[in-house]
């Protein structure tokens, strides 16, 4: 393991994650059209990748848990857990400015009507849940492979619960809200740069929080040692 | 695959014989089911609708899910029964298996009661209700023993339990209400299935990983 408390991967992403959003923002506040019925729509531009980059960082999770489970290598469990902690982050972050947009677009914080909100609604209290389950469990073998198991029935409750959200605008309203804004070939460029830069800033801060707690763990072993 | 058959028996014959002697658990589960559904009626307004009434026994029955769940790993943590049961020979899948027939069982029994208690006090019971209760019935079975095992190694366990089981049986719930609401209840069952079928299996190839030290 190395000692060096550098961290260049995590500088470059860093600063190409900057580069990237600054770009992106750019090219979707002055170069991309305006939509015509949605005054915040520009909004697109932060909520959407933002969310895109929370399922990003949740499939990375699951994806390091099945590592665990199958090779039992419990680096896997650091990688998992922090994975999935950007993952919360990006999640509550997309939850913020979906509110924001339904207030500017339909007059209100909340509605049920949107179904990625929802299912963000219902992925937050799955992994808060994840998170109490971590820390209430002694850390050890059993508890990595604990939480891998539930980050993976998290993966699967995904397509599940988007699936169940879907199904219950049926009982609960029958005439569906439908919003499509025409997507034109400018917004989509935007929204692509827009993306790899949210991406790019999700792998950032996962290395830096990768190395902080690796920097905890390796200090914890330190002090055992000398004490 | 009969050892492994034969095994699953032993196992569910295990705790329901417990349950016959101690009687814990489904007394308890009987009298909180008919409980919740007459506090739902002071809970509902005069003139609710049968659409409210429907969800109030599908949060009747969640809850009550619950206490089976939390009791479900209780002798296998006090008593040391859970070390026992690891040093068996056999497969590991077969202790979630047999916990989770008796689980289902207990469930069964509860709703045994909650269902003609529904009919008596708010709305007729259909078909369609009795094939959502009973596909959920395994939903909850699968996924609530494997959370069980999880709960009962943390020491915050019967606090955590109800937290892991929300979210994942809000698409029980949707199923539910679905089959005894809608018009084409089909869709809701199949859903039901599909559930049941993905975390069934989930459940039956991670426990293993869930129990072991």
């Amino acid at each position: 393991m190395s000692t060096s408390l550098r961290n260049n991967g995590a500088v470059l992403l860093s600063l190409l994650a900057a580069a990237l959003l600054v770009a992106g923002f750019a090219l979707a506040f002055f170069w991309a059209p305006e939509a015509q019925d949605d005054p915040a729509f520009r909004i697109f531009y932060l909520h959407v990748p933002v969310a895109l980059t929370a399922y990003a960082c949740f499939g990375w999770g699951g994806w390091k848990a099945l590592r665990l489970l199958w090779t039992r290598d419990e680096r896997y469990d650091l990688e998992s857990y922090v994975a999935i902690h950007m993952g919360v982050i990006f999640g509550l972050l997309a939850l913020v400015t979906g509110s924001v947009w339904a207030r500017y677009t339909w007059g209100v914080w909340w509605t049920w009507d949107e179904r990625q909100l929802v299912l963000f609604l219902v992925l937050f209290l799955f992994y808060s849940a994840y998170f109490m389950l971590r820390f209430s469990t002694p850390a050890g073998p059993r508890r990595a492979r604990t939480s891998a198991v539930y980050a993976l029935f998290g993966v699967a409750l995904i397509p599940v619960s988007f699936l169940a959200i879907r199904l219950a605008e049926r009982y609960i309203h029958p005439v569906v809200l439908t919003r499509d804004p025409k997507i034109e070939n400018e917004m989509l460029a935007s929204f692509g740069v827009c993306l790899a830069g949210m991406l790019t800033l999700a792998g950032a801060l996962y290395l830096v929080e990768l190395a902080g707690k690796r920097a905890d763990a390796r200090l914890s072993e330190l002090r055992e040692l000398v004490a | 695959m009969t050892a492994y058959l034969s095994d699953v028996a032993a196992l569910a014959r295990k705790d329901l014989l417990v349950e016959l002697r101690s009687r814990d658990t489904v007394p308890a589960m009987l009298l909180f089911v008919v409980g919740a559904l007459v506090v739902f009626h002071f809970a509902l307004a005069e003139d609710s609708s049968r659409l409210a009434s429907a969800g109030m026994l599908w949060i009747a029955l969640l809850f009550t899910a619950q206490l089976a769940l939390v009791r479900a790993f209780v002798a296998e943590r006090d008593e040391a029964v859970i070390d026992g049961l690891l040093l068996a020979p056999c497969d590991r899948s077969a202790i979630w298996l047999g916990k989770a027939i008796s689980v289902a069982a207990f469930l069964a029994l509860a709703e045994a009661v909650a269902l003609p208690a529904f009919a008596l006090f708010y709305e007729p019971v259909t078909w369609e209700l009795i094939a959502g209760v009973a596909l959920a019935n395994i939903g909850i079975a699968a996924v609530g023993t494997l959370l069980g095992a999880m709960a009962a190694a943390a020491h915050t366990r019967e606090l955590l339990l109800p937290l892991l089981f929300l979210p994942l049986a809000i698409p029980l719930v949707v199923g539910g209400v679905g089959a005894t609401l809608a018009e084409d209840p089909s869709r809701y069952l199949a859903f039901l299935g599909l559930y049941d079928l993905i975390f069934a299996i989930l459940s039956w190839a991670s426990f293993e990983y869930v129990v072991t030290e």
